[in-house]
């Protein structure tokens, strides 16, 4: 069986959020980066089902050179190959994207390397779009489920299970298939030391997408970011009501003012 | 037109599709042009009757029994054929599960973008959009283009909001054309939730556990504080990453939006990422050893403190209290 998870670099914000000057980015000067936690999951899904089953595991992004962090991330956890699509570290929209993981995944196929499931997460974590996974399926003609939380492949078939309105939704679809899953799925392992140094020396297997859509011949792409924004936070100013045990009745009273104390 | 997606459920359309349908009613207004609707499932009529209140004009009845259970390929498929017949200028829905899908399945059928949790459209040429990154947390301006707009619409962001004259709902039924690969992806069996637990999502009080919480075992003094108020024990993505509890109680952007009266967030610094799932909250207590931590700037109360002398205390007073 082969597996091909596709995950994005995205900057680790903590506390608080500054942008560039062009307000274009994140300033990430003072960050990390990562991935998005459903993506972490949907590698460690990927490395599950190669152990199960046997086979091989690709990971892919398109992203900047820097975005090898993360597919070396993924590869140090158990993951067998990395395709990096790399662009110029302009964000791509979601149409462009799917479009470029589309090509990817065609030129695999033309050198003779099939995938029985494309695995991605539900969606992005910085641009949250909800998308390139449907995207991606459609235009492979592959079936397509959201929001997977559960998964069992057997006998060529997946049972995917996502949660709705507190219980559950069951799908099942013939393989081969688009999973875009979800944190909580599983919980990754956290890569061994061994597992880091094999992963540096691992090959990444590059190549140049290239942006072919946009305008009259092709589909509509975007949406197309113009900047980005801080939301108006409303920052009260705390009151402290004690420090330790001792704020226990202050608290109490609280808790019966807003009514949440049945007595 | 404009046409929304409305999710229903016991013949009545779901609370974040009304304030799909209160966005998009403002908008029609705006563009002086009508509100559409469509339904899916048996009880779509039932729920359609009730959209006049919210202005809907028109409500597309999806007729076809193969699409009863949730099928998201085939519902998209159906959406892109209606659109095909009708011509609406925008295409929205809530951004729920569903209505994410269904819409970028439409979207993608048509070759045409679709931009996700949106909280303002500014319409003309060109389109544009405020929509949500980051689960909430940033806000992006963007440009929309395509000869129908479609776009989801932020949970939480609008409140529903009857017109101030009711219409009389227009009802028509669509017949979709689908293929066989249309229908793979189907709702096969569902499982019901289960009885009697207090839900993290609709719960009154959550008492929220951070990396402060120190251990799986520890949890039990959040466990009896939640307890005594009939709440629900929330958790942060280290707790869950730790495996010291299930994902099902994380909060935040990967995991539940909760919006309880109160938010008792104990050793959570009150990173980015989890503030998004919890800032619907009426009131945050923060119990924290640090002054300075994030969080204390999103909460209204706080308590210095370690948590494991404050939570027990916190407890020990309420049943002090019930006693006597
Ligand atoms: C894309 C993405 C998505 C994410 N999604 C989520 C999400 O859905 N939910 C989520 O929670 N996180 C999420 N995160 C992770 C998030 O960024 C933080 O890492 C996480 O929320 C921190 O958890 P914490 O507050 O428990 O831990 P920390 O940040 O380590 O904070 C621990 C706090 O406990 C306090 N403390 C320590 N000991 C005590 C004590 N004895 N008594 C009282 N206080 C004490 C400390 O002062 C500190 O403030 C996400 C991250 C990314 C990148
Ligand atoms: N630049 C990218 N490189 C690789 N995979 C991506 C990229 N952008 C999005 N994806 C995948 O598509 C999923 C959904 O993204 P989105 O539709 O943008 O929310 C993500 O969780 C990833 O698995």
């Amino acid at each position: 069986m082969n597996v091909l998870v596709c995950v994005k670099r995205v900057p680790e914000t903590g506390g608080r959020v500054t942008l560039s000057s062009d307000a274009r980015e994140i300033d990430t000067r003072y960050l990390g980066f990562t991935v998005s936690p459903h993506e972490e999951c949907a590698t460690e899904e990927a490395v599950r089902l190669i152990e199960a089953n046997g086979g091989s595991s690709t990971v892919l992004t398109l992203g900047p050179e820097a975005a090898s962090d993360q597919l070396r991330a993924a590869m140090a956890i158990g993951i067998d190959r990395a395709i990096l699509l790399e662009t110029d570290g302009q964000d791509w929209d979601p149409v462009s994207t799917s479009v470029a993981i589309v090509d990817a995944i065609r030129a695999e196929a033309a050198a003779g390397v099939s995938y029985d499931l494309l695995l991605f997460g539900n969606e992005a974590a910085d641009s949250g779009d909800f998308q390139v996974a449907i995207r991606v399926a459609l235009a492979l003609g592959l079936p397509c489920i959201n929001g997977v939380k559960s998964l069992a492949v057997k006998d060529g078939v997946a049972t995917a299970r996502r949660e709705a309105g507190g219980g559950w939704e069951v799908f099942e679809v013939p393989l081969p298939a688009v999973l875009a899953v979800r944190e909580g799925i599983n919980l990754p392992r956290y890569p061994s030391v061994p597992g880091r140094l094999r992963a540096k020396k691992k090959e990444i297997e590059r190549s140049v997408p290239v942006a072919r859509l946009v305008g009259a011949m092709g589909p509509a792409a975007g949406p197309e970011k113009i900047r980005l924004r801080l939301p108006a936070e409303t920052e009260g100013r705390v009151e402290i009501l004690g420090t330790g045990a001792e704020a226990a009745p202050a608290v109490v009273d609280l808790l019966e003012r807003i009514g949440v104390l049945a007595r | 037109m404009i046409i929304t997606f409305v999710e229903h459920d016991g013949g009545r359309a779901d609370r974040s599709s009304l304030e799909a349908l209160t966005f998009a009613r403002r908008l029609a207004s705006g563009l002086g042009d009508s509100l559409g609707a469509v339904l899916f499932g048996p009880e779509a009529a039932a729920a359609a009757a009730g959209l006049g209140a919210y202005g809907v004009t028109e409500a597309h009845l999806v007729d076809d029994s193969r699409l009863d259970a949730y099928a998201p390929a085939a519902w998209g498929r159906s959406l892109a054929g209606l659109v095909g017949t009708t011509s609406p200028a925008i295409v929205l829905a809530a951004g729920t599960d569903r209505g994410q899908e269904v819409l970028a399945y439409a979207a993608a059928m048509l070759d045409t973008p679709m931009a996700a949790n949106c909280i303002e459209v500014r319409p003309g040429e060109p389109f544009e959009v405020t929509r949500q990154r980051w689960g909430g947390s940033l806000l992006e301006e963007a440009r929309l283009d395509g000869a129908v707009r479609f776009l989801t619409i932020a949970e939480h962001a609008t409140q529903p909001e009857e017109a101030v004259a009711p219409s009389t709902v227009r009802v028509a039924a669509f017949s979709p054309t689908l293929s066989e690969a249309d229908l793979r992806v189907r709702v096969v069996a569902r499982v019901a939730p289960e009885v009697g637990k207090v839900s993290l999502a609709d719960a009154r009080v959550v008492v929220g556990g951070g990396r402060g919480v120190g251990g799986a075992e520890a949890f039990s003094e959040l466990e009896e504080l939640a307890g005594l108020l009939h709440g629900a024990v929330g958790v942060s993505r280290v707790v869950t990453s730790a495996g010291w509890r299930p994902h099902s109680q994380q909060v935040g952007q990967t995991g539940t939006r909760i919006a309880p009266d109160i938010y008792i967030a104990c050793g959570i610094s009150g990173a980015i990422q989890h503030i998004v799932g919890c800032k619907a909250a009426k009131t945050i207590l923060a119990i924290n050893t640090d002054r300075e931590a994030p969080i204390m700037s999103r909460a209204a109360y706080a308590v210095i403190g370690d948590l494991h002398s404050v939570v027990p205390a916190l407890s020990a007073e309420i049943r002090r209290r019930q006693a006597s």
